[in-house]
Protein backbone atom coordinates (compact mmCIF):
# COMPACT_ATOMS: atom_id res chain seq x y z
CA UNK A 1 0.00 0.00 0.00
CA UNK A 2 2.88 2.12 0.93
CA UNK A 3 2.73 5.98 1.87
CA UNK A 4 0.20 7.90 0.61
CA UNK A 5 1.65 11.20 -1.24
CA UNK A 6 0.24 14.91 -0.45
CA UNK A 7 -0.20 17.30 -3.15
CA UNK A 8 1.16 20.80 -1.08
CA UNK A 9 2.94 24.15 -1.38
CA UNK A 10 5.52 25.41 0.97
CA UNK A 11 5.75 29.11 -0.41
CA UNK A 12 2.54 31.09 -1.83
CA UNK A 13 -0.66 29.47 -1.19
CA UNK A 14 1.12 27.58 1.93
CA UNK A 15 -1.11 24.20 1.57
CA UNK A 16 1.04 21.85 3.92
CA UNK A 17 -0.71 20.27 6.72
CA UNK A 18 0.06 17.38 8.47
CA UNK A 19 -1.78 14.56 9.26
CA UNK A 20 -2.78 12.85 12.01
CA UNK A 21 -0.29 9.89 11.54
CA UNK A 22 2.57 12.63 10.50
CA UNK A 23 1.55 14.56 14.04
CA UNK A 24 1.95 11.52 16.01
CA UNK A 25 5.33 10.38 14.29
CA UNK A 26 6.58 14.35 14.54
CA UNK A 27 10.17 14.36 15.99
CA UNK A 28 9.18 16.39 19.22
CA UNK A 29 13.02 17.16 20.13
CA UNK A 30 12.38 17.91 23.90
CA UNK A 31 12.28 15.62 27.01
CA UNK A 32 12.00 17.71 29.25
CA UNK A 33 10.09 21.30 30.39
CA UNK A 34 13.79 23.05 29.57
CA UNK A 35 15.98 23.83 26.73
CA UNK A 36 19.87 24.50 26.37
CA UNK A 37 22.50 23.47 24.21
CA UNK A 38 24.00 20.26 24.46
CA UNK A 39 25.65 17.50 22.84
CA UNK A 40 22.57 15.44 22.23
CA UNK A 41 24.27 13.16 20.27
CA UNK A 42 23.14 9.48 20.26
CA UNK A 43 23.34 5.96 17.69
CA UNK A 44 21.01 6.36 14.79
CA UNK A 45 19.38 3.01 15.96
CA UNK A 46 16.35 1.92 13.70
CA UNK A 47 13.35 2.70 16.44
CA UNK A 48 9.41 1.95 16.64
CA UNK A 49 7.48 0.84 13.44
CA UNK A 50 6.21 4.41 11.43
CA UNK A 51 8.04 6.65 14.28
CA UNK A 52 10.39 8.95 12.22
CA UNK A 53 13.31 6.61 13.59
CA UNK A 54 12.08 3.84 12.19
CA UNK A 55 14.82 3.43 9.00
CA UNK A 56 17.78 5.72 8.48
CA UNK A 57 16.64 7.76 5.77
CA UNK A 58 13.20 8.85 6.67
CA UNK A 59 10.21 9.63 4.13
CA UNK A 60 7.25 10.65 4.71
CA UNK A 61 3.61 11.88 3.13
CA UNK A 62 5.41 14.98 2.69
CA UNK A 63 8.00 13.43 0.13
CA UNK A 64 6.49 14.22 -3.34
CA UNK A 65 5.93 17.91 -2.16
CA UNK A 66 9.26 18.76 -1.18
CA UNK A 67 10.83 17.46 -3.65
CA UNK A 68 8.98 20.06 -6.31
CA UNK A 69 9.70 22.74 -3.79
CA UNK A 70 13.97 21.78 -3.77
CA UNK A 71 13.34 21.99 -7.69
CA UNK A 72 12.48 25.37 -7.65
CA UNK A 73 14.62 26.94 -5.48
CA UNK A 74 17.39 25.15 -7.83
CA UNK A 75 16.01 26.70 -10.55
CA UNK A 76 16.24 30.39 -9.32
CA UNK A 77 19.18 29.98 -7.53
CA UNK A 78 21.99 27.47 -8.89
CA UNK A 79 24.08 27.95 -5.95
CA UNK A 80 22.53 26.23 -3.40
CA UNK A 81 23.86 23.23 -4.66
CA UNK A 82 27.71 23.03 -4.45
CA UNK A 83 30.78 20.70 -4.33
CA UNK A 84 34.72 21.33 -4.44
CA UNK A 85 36.22 19.05 -7.12
CA UNK A 86 37.69 16.57 -4.32
CA UNK A 87 34.75 15.94 -3.06
CA UNK A 88 33.46 13.44 -6.27
CA UNK A 89 34.14 10.24 -4.55
CA UNK A 90 32.10 11.15 -1.45
CA UNK A 91 29.63 12.09 -3.35
CA UNK A 92 29.15 8.72 -5.36
CA UNK A 93 29.31 7.46 -1.59
CA UNK A 94 26.07 9.14 -1.05
CA UNK A 95 24.39 8.08 -3.88
CA UNK A 96 25.50 4.42 -2.57
CA UNK A 97 23.92 4.66 0.73
CA UNK A 98 20.89 6.84 -0.21
CA UNK A 99 19.84 4.27 -3.11
CA UNK A 100 20.59 1.18 -0.73
CA UNK A 101 18.69 2.43 1.81
CA UNK A 102 15.08 4.31 0.08
CA UNK A 103 15.15 0.61 -2.08
CA UNK A 104 15.73 -1.48 1.02
CA UNK A 105 13.10 0.57 3.51
CA UNK A 106 10.57 1.69 0.66
CA UNK A 107 10.72 -1.52 -1.91
CA UNK A 108 6.96 -0.33 -2.89
CA UNK A 109 8.59 2.91 -4.47
CA UNK A 110 11.99 3.01 -4.91
CA UNK A 111 13.48 -0.57 -6.76
CA UNK A 112 17.63 -0.63 -7.08
CA UNK A 113 19.53 -3.55 -8.95
CA UNK A 114 22.77 -3.95 -9.08
CA UNK A 115 24.50 -5.84 -12.14
CA UNK A 116 28.29 -5.31 -10.97
CA UNK A 117 28.87 -1.10 -11.72
CA UNK A 118 25.73 -1.20 -13.72
CA UNK A 119 22.73 -0.09 -11.52
CA UNK A 120 19.24 0.37 -12.11
CA UNK A 121 17.33 2.80 -10.16
CA UNK A 122 13.54 3.47 -10.45
CA UNK A 123 12.30 5.63 -8.27
CA UNK A 124 8.22 5.44 -8.96
CA UNK A 125 6.92 8.82 -6.99
CA UNK A 126 8.86 10.45 -9.16
CA UNK A 127 8.64 8.93 -12.68
CA UNK A 128 12.47 8.53 -12.73
CA UNK A 129 13.87 5.34 -14.16
CA UNK A 130 17.48 5.84 -14.67
CA UNK A 131 20.70 2.84 -15.41
CA UNK A 132 24.07 4.37 -15.06
CA UNK A 133 27.51 3.45 -14.32
CA UNK A 134 28.55 3.87 -10.38
CA UNK A 135 31.29 6.20 -10.47
CA UNK A 136 31.04 7.38 -14.05
CA UNK A 137 29.47 10.73 -13.88
CA UNK A 138 28.71 10.87 -17.31
CA UNK A 139 25.86 8.39 -17.12
CA UNK A 140 24.10 10.44 -14.87
CA UNK A 141 22.18 13.96 -15.88
CA UNK A 142 23.63 15.78 -13.63
CA UNK A 143 26.44 15.41 -10.85
CA UNK A 144 26.06 12.46 -8.55
CA UNK A 145 25.10 14.55 -4.80
CA UNK A 146 22.21 16.65 -7.03
CA UNK A 147 21.04 13.78 -8.73
CA UNK A 148 20.08 11.52 -5.45
CA UNK A 149 19.55 14.84 -3.31
CA UNK A 150 16.59 16.14 -5.79
CA UNK A 151 15.15 12.60 -5.26
CA UNK A 152 15.92 12.82 -1.17
CA UNK A 153 14.09 14.56 1.39
CA UNK A 154 16.72 16.31 3.52
CA UNK A 155 19.63 19.29 2.87
CA UNK A 156 23.05 17.73 3.14
CA UNK A 157 26.46 18.46 3.81
CA UNK A 158 29.63 16.62 2.60
CA UNK A 159 32.27 17.01 5.05
CA UNK A 160 36.02 16.09 4.22
CA UNK A 161 38.36 15.22 7.37
CA UNK A 162 41.90 16.49 7.15
CA UNK A 163 44.13 18.38 9.47
CA UNK A 164 41.93 17.06 12.71
CA UNK A 165 38.78 19.09 11.63
CA UNK A 166 36.02 18.65 9.33
CA UNK A 167 35.18 20.74 6.33
CA UNK A 168 31.89 21.88 4.79
CA UNK A 169 33.27 20.89 0.73
CA UNK A 170 29.85 19.64 -0.70
CA UNK A 171 26.21 20.20 0.18
CA UNK A 172 22.84 20.79 -1.28
CA UNK A 173 21.04 22.80 1.18
CA UNK A 174 17.51 24.38 0.13
CA UNK A 175 15.14 23.98 3.10
CA UNK A 176 17.84 25.71 5.44
CA UNK A 177 17.03 27.58 8.90
CA UNK A 178 18.82 30.67 7.82
CA UNK A 179 22.60 29.54 6.93
CA UNK A 180 23.90 29.95 3.51
CA UNK A 181 25.79 27.38 1.64
CA UNK A 182 27.22 29.38 -0.63
CA UNK A 183 28.89 31.51 2.15
CA UNK A 184 29.82 28.63 4.30
CA UNK A 185 31.36 26.10 1.97
CA UNK A 186 35.09 25.64 2.45
CA UNK A 187 34.92 26.21 5.97
CA UNK A 188 36.01 24.55 8.85
CA UNK A 189 33.37 23.01 11.65
CA UNK A 190 34.30 25.84 14.72
CA UNK A 191 33.46 28.02 11.84
CA UNK A 192 30.16 27.64 9.86
CA UNK A 193 29.47 27.15 13.89
CA UNK A 194 31.08 30.69 14.68
CA UNK A 195 27.53 32.40 14.67
CA UNK A 196 25.97 30.30 17.10
CA UNK A 197 25.76 31.80 21.04
CA UNK A 198 26.80 29.64 24.31
CA UNK A 199 27.97 26.77 22.65
CA UNK A 200 31.39 27.32 22.19
CA UNK A 201 31.97 28.90 25.47
CA UNK A 202 30.64 25.60 27.16
CA UNK A 203 32.73 23.35 24.94
CA UNK A 204 29.93 21.82 23.09
CA UNK A 205 31.62 22.63 19.92
CA UNK A 206 34.60 21.17 21.23
CA UNK A 207 33.39 17.87 22.25
CA UNK A 208 30.79 17.40 19.61
CA UNK A 209 34.25 17.69 17.09
CA UNK A 210 36.19 15.67 18.64
CA UNK A 211 33.19 12.73 19.16
CA UNK A 212 32.81 13.17 15.16
CA UNK A 213 36.53 12.80 13.88
CA UNK A 214 36.83 9.32 15.32
CA UNK A 215 32.54 8.37 13.79
CA UNK A 216 32.82 4.66 12.58
CA UNK A 217 31.60 3.19 9.34
CA UNK A 218 28.45 1.27 9.91
CA UNK A 219 27.78 3.02 13.47
CA UNK A 220 26.03 6.30 12.25
CA UNK A 221 24.96 8.91 14.87
CA UNK A 222 21.90 11.46 14.87
CA UNK A 223 20.82 14.56 16.84
CA UNK A 224 17.53 16.90 16.84
CA UNK A 225 17.96 20.30 16.27
CA UNK A 226 15.10 23.14 16.49
CA UNK A 227 13.60 26.41 15.50
CA UNK A 228 10.20 27.99 14.82
CA UNK A 229 9.52 29.70 10.97
CA UNK A 230 6.23 31.41 10.34
CA UNK A 231 4.22 29.79 7.62
CA UNK A 232 5.24 26.47 6.49
CA UNK A 233 7.79 27.73 4.65
CA UNK A 234 11.20 25.36 3.70
CA UNK A 235 13.10 27.86 1.83
CA UNK A 236 14.22 29.91 4.99
CA UNK A 237 17.57 30.73 3.52
CA UNK A 238 19.02 34.32 4.11
CA UNK A 239 19.58 34.55 0.21
CA UNK A 240 15.80 35.04 -0.06
CA UNK A 241 15.00 36.60 3.41
CA UNK A 242 14.34 40.28 1.81
CA UNK A 243 11.32 38.05 0.56
CA UNK A 244 10.32 35.79 3.32
CA UNK A 245 11.33 38.55 6.60
CA UNK A 246 7.94 40.26 6.43
CA UNK A 247 6.52 37.30 7.31
CA UNK A 248 7.67 37.67 10.36
CA UNK A 249 5.68 40.80 11.08
CA UNK A 250 2.18 38.77 10.18
CA UNK A 251 1.81 37.45 13.28
CA UNK A 252 -1.52 37.87 15.37
CA UNK A 253 -3.21 36.82 18.34
CA UNK A 254 -6.04 35.58 16.29
CA UNK A 255 -3.30 33.09 13.75
CA UNK A 256 -0.71 31.90 16.04
CA UNK A 257 -2.29 28.01 15.70
CA UNK A 258 -1.56 28.79 12.07
CA UNK A 259 0.85 30.85 11.05
CA UNK A 260 3.66 29.95 13.87
CA UNK A 261 5.48 26.29 13.28
CA UNK A 262 7.81 24.25 15.58
CA UNK A 263 10.33 23.50 12.77
CA UNK A 264 12.84 20.37 13.84
CA UNK A 265 15.95 19.30 12.28
CA UNK A 266 16.24 15.61 12.36
CA UNK A 267 20.89 15.24 12.11
CA UNK A 268 22.03 12.23 11.17
CA UNK A 269 26.04 11.68 10.22
CA UNK A 270 27.45 9.03 8.30
CA UNK A 271 30.91 7.76 7.85
CA UNK A 272 31.21 6.88 4.39
CA UNK A 273 32.93 3.76 2.76
CA UNK A 274 35.49 5.09 0.16
CA UNK A 275 36.30 8.24 0.54
CA UNK A 276 36.07 8.75 4.52
CA UNK A 277 33.81 11.67 4.63
CA UNK A 278 30.94 12.41 6.72
CA UNK A 279 27.78 12.86 5.16
CA UNK A 280 25.39 15.26 7.10
CA UNK A 281 21.89 15.02 6.63
CA UNK A 282 19.29 17.35 7.94
CA UNK A 283 15.75 16.59 7.68
CA UNK A 284 13.49 19.46 8.38
CA UNK A 285 9.81 18.60 9.99
CA UNK A 286 7.03 20.96 10.49
CA UNK A 287 4.13 21.58 12.64
CA UNK A 288 1.58 24.35 13.19
CA UNK A 289 1.25 24.96 16.83
CA UNK A 290 -2.56 24.07 15.78
CA UNK A 291 -1.52 20.63 15.23
CA UNK A 292 1.18 20.15 18.14
CA UNK A 293 -1.68 21.04 21.29
CA UNK A 294 -3.38 18.29 19.79
CA UNK A 295 -0.72 15.81 21.76
CA UNK A 296 -1.50 17.14 25.28
CA UNK A 297 1.83 16.49 26.51
CA UNK A 298 3.61 18.82 23.64
CA UNK A 299 0.71 21.29 24.19
CA UNK A 300 1.70 21.92 28.20
CA UNK A 301 5.68 21.36 27.24
CA UNK A 302 6.46 23.72 24.72
CA UNK A 303 5.59 26.95 26.31
CA UNK A 304 7.39 25.96 28.85
CA UNK A 305 10.54 25.57 26.65
CA UNK A 306 9.94 29.50 25.32
CA UNK A 307 9.44 30.74 28.70
CA UNK A 308 12.48 29.66 29.87
CA UNK A 309 14.69 29.96 26.81
CA UNK A 310 17.54 32.00 27.09
CA UNK A 311 17.30 35.02 25.70
CA UNK A 312 20.67 34.78 23.63
CA UNK A 313 19.46 31.67 22.25
CA UNK A 314 16.19 33.25 21.35
CA UNK A 315 17.40 36.27 19.44
CA UNK A 316 19.87 33.83 17.58
CA UNK A 317 17.01 31.15 16.64
CA UNK A 318 15.18 34.52 15.27
CA UNK A 319 11.95 34.37 17.40
CA UNK A 320 12.03 37.20 19.70
CA UNK A 321 9.14 38.68 17.39
CA UNK A 322 6.53 36.35 18.10
CA UNK A 323 7.52 34.05 21.03
CA UNK A 324 5.46 35.98 23.38
CA UNK A 325 2.43 36.20 21.22
CA UNK A 326 3.23 32.48 20.75
CA UNK A 327 3.16 32.13 24.67
CA UNK A 328 0.25 33.76 25.42
CA UNK A 329 -2.15 31.79 22.70
CA UNK A 330 -0.26 28.57 23.73
CA UNK A 331 -1.14 28.76 27.37
CA UNK A 332 -4.24 27.80 27.38
CA UNK A 333 -2.78 24.36 26.77
CA UNK A 334 -0.58 24.20 29.48
CA UNK A 335 -3.15 23.50 32.89
CA UNK A 336 0.30 23.51 35.08
CA UNK A 337 0.06 19.57 35.04
CA UNK A 338 3.27 17.78 35.51
CA UNK A 339 4.95 16.35 32.34
CA UNK A 340 6.42 12.81 32.01
CA UNK A 341 9.75 12.42 30.79
CA UNK A 342 11.41 11.72 27.54
CA UNK A 343 9.89 12.58 24.04
CA UNK A 344 6.87 10.56 23.48
CA UNK A 345 3.42 11.52 23.48
CA UNK A 346 1.77 9.53 26.16
CA UNK B 1 49.14 45.29 15.20
CA UNK B 2 45.24 45.87 15.91
CA UNK B 3 43.19 43.79 18.08
CA UNK B 4 40.46 42.30 16.05
CA UNK B 5 37.48 41.56 18.20
CA UNK B 6 36.55 37.47 18.63
CA UNK B 7 34.53 36.02 15.82
CA UNK B 8 35.28 32.31 15.55
CA UNK B 9 35.10 32.18 11.79
CA UNK B 10 37.46 35.22 11.30
CA UNK B 11 40.87 34.00 10.62
CA UNK B 12 44.01 35.08 12.85
CA UNK B 13 46.47 37.19 11.58
CA UNK B 14 49.70 36.46 13.22
CA UNK B 15 51.73 39.16 12.08
CA UNK B 16 54.77 39.47 9.44
CA UNK B 17 57.67 37.42 10.12
CA UNK B 18 60.53 36.58 7.30
CA UNK B 19 60.82 32.72 7.08
CA UNK B 20 64.65 32.04 6.74
CA UNK B 21 63.98 29.04 5.47
CA UNK B 22 62.31 29.91 2.21
CA UNK B 23 63.76 30.26 -1.16
CA UNK B 24 61.96 33.32 -2.53
CA UNK B 25 59.58 35.92 -0.77
CA UNK B 26 56.46 37.14 -2.52
CA UNK B 27 54.70 39.78 -0.40
CA UNK B 28 51.96 41.40 -0.93
CA UNK B 29 51.06 44.76 0.78
CA UNK B 30 48.15 47.56 0.68
CA UNK B 31 48.51 50.60 2.41
CA UNK B 32 49.64 50.85 5.85
CA UNK B 33 50.82 47.26 5.55
CA UNK B 34 54.12 48.83 3.94
CA UNK B 35 54.96 49.66 7.41
CA UNK B 36 54.75 45.64 8.18
CA UNK B 37 57.01 45.19 5.70
CA UNK B 38 59.74 47.11 6.62
CA UNK B 39 59.46 46.47 10.09
CA UNK B 40 59.68 42.67 9.62
CA UNK B 41 62.16 42.69 6.53
CA UNK B 42 64.15 45.42 8.05
CA UNK B 43 65.24 43.01 11.03
CA UNK B 44 65.99 40.04 8.15
CA UNK B 45 68.36 42.09 5.61
CA UNK B 46 69.90 38.74 4.04
CA UNK B 47 65.93 38.02 2.45
CA UNK B 48 65.86 40.99 0.36
CA UNK B 49 67.65 39.73 -2.94
CA UNK B 50 65.18 36.85 -3.01
CA UNK B 51 61.85 39.12 -2.24
CA UNK B 52 59.00 40.52 -4.77
CA UNK B 53 56.86 43.16 -3.52
CA UNK B 54 54.19 43.84 -4.78
CA UNK B 55 52.29 47.35 -3.71
CA UNK B 56 49.18 49.21 -3.80
CA UNK B 57 49.23 52.53 -2.14
CA UNK B 58 45.31 52.31 -1.33
CA UNK B 59 44.34 54.28 1.62
CA UNK B 60 47.77 55.31 2.20
CA UNK B 61 48.00 57.09 -1.15
CA UNK B 62 50.26 60.23 -1.06
CA UNK B 63 52.24 59.06 2.10
CA UNK B 64 54.96 57.58 -0.55
CA UNK B 65 55.47 54.63 1.78
CA UNK B 66 56.31 53.29 -1.90
CA UNK B 67 60.00 54.96 -1.72
CA UNK B 68 60.17 53.56 1.64
CA UNK B 69 59.55 50.24 0.58
CA UNK B 70 62.30 50.77 -2.59
CA UNK B 71 64.85 51.28 0.01
CA UNK B 72 65.08 48.38 1.21
CA UNK B 73 66.37 47.38 -1.94
CA UNK B 74 64.34 44.11 -2.37
CA UNK B 75 64.97 42.01 -5.54
CA UNK B 76 61.85 43.50 -7.21
CA UNK B 77 59.45 46.34 -6.42
CA UNK B 78 56.13 46.54 -8.26
CA UNK B 79 53.85 49.29 -7.75
CA UNK B 80 50.37 48.63 -8.91
CA UNK B 81 47.41 51.23 -9.13
CA UNK B 82 44.61 49.39 -7.53
CA UNK B 83 43.84 46.34 -5.30
CA UNK B 84 42.47 45.02 -8.60
CA UNK B 85 45.85 45.59 -10.85
CA UNK B 86 48.12 44.06 -8.12
CA UNK B 87 45.90 40.61 -7.52
CA UNK B 88 46.14 39.84 -11.28
CA UNK B 89 50.11 40.23 -11.17
CA UNK B 90 50.24 38.52 -7.55
CA UNK B 91 47.82 35.66 -9.65
CA UNK B 92 50.80 35.50 -12.58
CA UNK B 93 53.65 34.95 -10.44
CA UNK B 94 51.65 32.33 -8.21
CA UNK B 95 51.13 30.48 -11.50
CA UNK B 96 55.02 30.49 -12.21
CA UNK B 97 56.10 30.28 -8.24
CA UNK B 98 58.30 27.79 -7.72
CA UNK B 99 58.40 25.67 -4.66
CA UNK B 100 59.88 26.85 -1.35
CA UNK B 101 58.51 30.53 -1.90
CA UNK B 102 56.45 32.24 1.13
CA UNK B 103 53.66 34.34 0.38
CA UNK B 104 53.02 37.39 2.82
CA UNK B 105 50.03 39.12 2.89
CA UNK B 106 49.88 42.89 4.60
CA UNK B 107 47.09 46.01 4.95
CA UNK B 108 43.42 45.72 5.59
CA UNK B 109 41.54 43.05 6.21
CA UNK B 110 39.80 43.26 2.90
CA UNK B 111 42.86 43.04 0.99
CA UNK B 112 44.16 40.36 3.20
CA UNK B 113 41.17 38.18 2.27
CA UNK B 114 41.34 38.71 -1.35
CA UNK B 115 45.03 38.24 -1.35
CA UNK B 116 44.65 34.47 0.64
CA UNK B 117 41.43 33.98 -1.52
CA UNK B 118 43.43 34.20 -5.03
CA UNK B 119 46.50 32.01 -3.41
CA UNK B 120 44.08 29.24 -2.28
CA UNK B 121 43.01 29.09 -5.86
CA UNK B 122 46.84 28.25 -6.67
CA UNK B 123 47.04 25.38 -4.21
CA UNK B 124 48.55 27.55 -1.63
CA UNK B 125 47.75 26.20 2.14
CA UNK B 126 45.83 29.07 3.78
CA UNK B 127 48.08 28.13 6.55
CA UNK B 128 50.82 28.42 5.27
CA UNK B 129 50.72 32.59 4.43
CA UNK B 130 52.04 35.04 6.76
CA UNK B 131 49.57 37.71 7.62
CA UNK B 132 49.23 41.20 9.67
CA UNK B 133 46.38 43.28 9.54
CA UNK B 134 47.75 47.39 9.34
CA UNK B 135 44.84 50.52 8.77
CA UNK B 136 41.92 50.81 8.80
CA UNK B 137 39.32 48.33 10.42
CA UNK B 138 37.17 48.56 7.06
CA UNK B 139 35.50 45.12 5.82
CA UNK B 140 34.68 43.63 2.66
CA UNK B 141 31.05 42.47 2.45
CA UNK B 142 29.27 40.56 0.37
CA UNK B 143 25.45 40.45 -0.27
CA UNK B 144 23.97 37.46 0.85
CA UNK B 145 21.11 38.54 -1.29
CA UNK B 146 22.38 39.17 -4.85
CA UNK B 147 26.42 38.24 -4.08
CA UNK B 148 27.57 41.33 -4.88
CA UNK B 149 30.81 42.44 -2.97
CA UNK B 150 31.00 46.25 -1.31
CA UNK B 151 34.73 47.11 -0.51
CA UNK B 152 36.09 49.16 2.51
CA UNK B 153 32.76 48.97 4.67
CA UNK B 154 32.60 51.42 7.73
CA UNK B 155 29.39 51.15 8.84
CA UNK B 156 26.76 49.35 9.71
CA UNK B 157 23.84 48.89 7.93
CA UNK B 158 25.25 50.44 4.76
CA UNK B 159 23.86 50.25 1.21
CA UNK B 160 24.68 47.18 -1.19
CA UNK B 161 26.85 49.05 -4.05
CA UNK B 162 25.27 45.99 -6.35
CA UNK B 163 21.40 45.46 -5.35
CA UNK B 164 20.77 48.82 -3.35
CA UNK B 165 19.74 46.33 -0.55
CA UNK B 166 19.96 48.32 3.30
CA UNK B 167 22.32 45.76 4.51
CA UNK B 168 23.57 44.65 8.66
CA UNK B 169 27.11 43.93 8.10
CA UNK B 170 27.30 39.77 10.24
CA UNK B 171 30.07 38.74 12.32
CA UNK B 172 30.69 36.06 9.95
CA UNK B 173 33.64 35.80 8.00
CA UNK B 174 34.22 33.59 4.43
CA UNK B 175 38.35 32.84 3.67
CA UNK B 176 36.80 31.60 0.23
CA UNK B 177 35.18 34.82 -0.40
CA UNK B 178 37.53 36.98 1.76
CA UNK B 179 34.34 38.69 3.12
CA UNK B 180 31.96 39.36 5.80
CA UNK B 181 28.34 38.63 4.93
CA UNK B 182 25.46 41.44 4.52
CA UNK B 183 22.24 40.70 5.30
CA UNK B 184 19.11 42.69 4.65
CA UNK B 185 18.69 44.94 7.68
CA UNK B 186 14.78 45.69 7.09
CA UNK B 187 13.58 42.29 5.68
CA UNK B 188 10.83 41.71 8.58
CA UNK B 189 10.01 45.75 7.99
CA UNK B 190 10.44 47.27 5.19
CA UNK B 191 11.77 50.63 5.61
CA UNK B 192 12.66 50.62 9.08
CA UNK B 193 16.09 51.70 9.16
CA UNK B 194 18.72 51.63 12.16
CA UNK B 195 20.84 54.60 11.92
CA UNK B 196 24.73 53.48 10.62
CA UNK B 197 27.16 53.20 13.27
CA UNK B 198 31.11 53.90 12.16
CA UNK B 199 31.91 50.34 13.50
CA UNK B 200 34.94 49.54 11.40
CA UNK B 201 36.74 52.88 10.94
C1 LIG C 1 29.18 17.96 11.26
C2 LIG C 1 28.08 18.36 10.71
C3 LIG C 1 27.40 19.65 11.06
C4 LIG C 1 27.12 20.65 10.21
C5 LIG C 1 27.41 20.68 8.71
C6 LIG C 1 26.49 21.72 10.98
C7 LIG C 1 26.09 22.92 10.44
C8 LIG C 1 25.51 23.95 11.16
C9 LIG C 1 25.17 25.23 10.62
C10 LIG C 1 25.43 25.68 9.19
C11 LIG C 1 24.59 25.96 11.60
C12 LIG C 1 24.07 27.39 11.47
C13 LIG C 1 25.14 28.39 11.86
C14 LIG C 1 24.78 29.82 11.46
O1 LIG C 1 24.03 30.48 12.19
O2 LIG C 1 25.25 30.30 10.41
C15 LIG C 1 24.57 25.12 12.78
C16 LIG C 1 24.03 25.48 14.00
C17 LIG C 1 24.15 24.72 15.15
N1 LIG C 1 24.82 23.51 15.27
FE1 LIG C 1 25.65 22.43 13.79
N2 LIG C 1 26.39 21.33 12.27
C18 LIG C 1 26.94 20.07 12.37
C19 LIG C 1 27.05 19.30 13.51
C20 LIG C 1 26.66 19.72 14.76
C21 LIG C 1 26.78 18.91 15.94
C22 LIG C 1 27.35 17.49 16.01
C23 LIG C 1 26.30 19.64 16.96
C24 LIG C 1 26.25 19.11 18.37
C25 LIG C 1 26.21 19.75 19.42
C26 LIG C 1 25.85 20.93 16.41
C27 LIG C 1 25.28 21.96 17.11
C28 LIG C 1 24.73 23.11 16.57
C29 LIG C 1 23.96 24.07 17.34
C30 LIG C 1 23.62 24.00 18.81
C31 LIG C 1 23.58 25.07 16.43
C32 LIG C 1 22.68 26.27 16.74
C33 LIG C 1 21.29 25.87 16.29
C34 LIG C 1 20.14 26.75 16.76
O3 LIG C 1 20.11 27.24 17.89
O4 LIG C 1 19.17 26.86 15.99
N3 LIG C 1 26.09 20.93 15.07
N4 LIG C 1 25.14 23.90 12.49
Amino acid sequence: MGIQFKQETFRDDYTFSNSPEAIRRFPFPFDRDEYMYSVNIEQHMPGPPKSYVEFPIDIDEHYVSEMRDRAIVLKEDPLRCQSLPHMLPAEWDLVELLMDSMSKHYPEHFQLTKDGDRWHWVNQPLGIDQTFTFGDTATLPCPPMEYITRQCQGDFALLDQRQDNLWMDAGIVTTQADWSLDFDIGMNFMEWHGPVPIAHDIGVFDRALKFLLNLQQGRPVRRLNWTMTINPRLDTSPENYHKWGQEKATVTPENVGDKVHLRVELQALWRLPRSNAIVFSIRAYLISMEELVTIPKWGRRFPRILKSLPEPIANYKGLSRYREMTIDWLSKYDDGQPTSPGFFPD
Amino acid sequence: MTTLSDIKSRPIYAGLKVDEYARRHLVAAEGEGARAVIEAFSMAPEALDRTTILYCPGGSAGQDHETALADLAPDLIHVAPSIETLLVRLKGMLNTATMGTRLYATGTEGFIGQVVAAAVGFGVDHHSIFTEHRGSLARRVQCVHCKGMTDNVTATPFTCSHCGLTLFVRDHYSRRLGAFQGVCVDAEEPGVIPPAEELYK
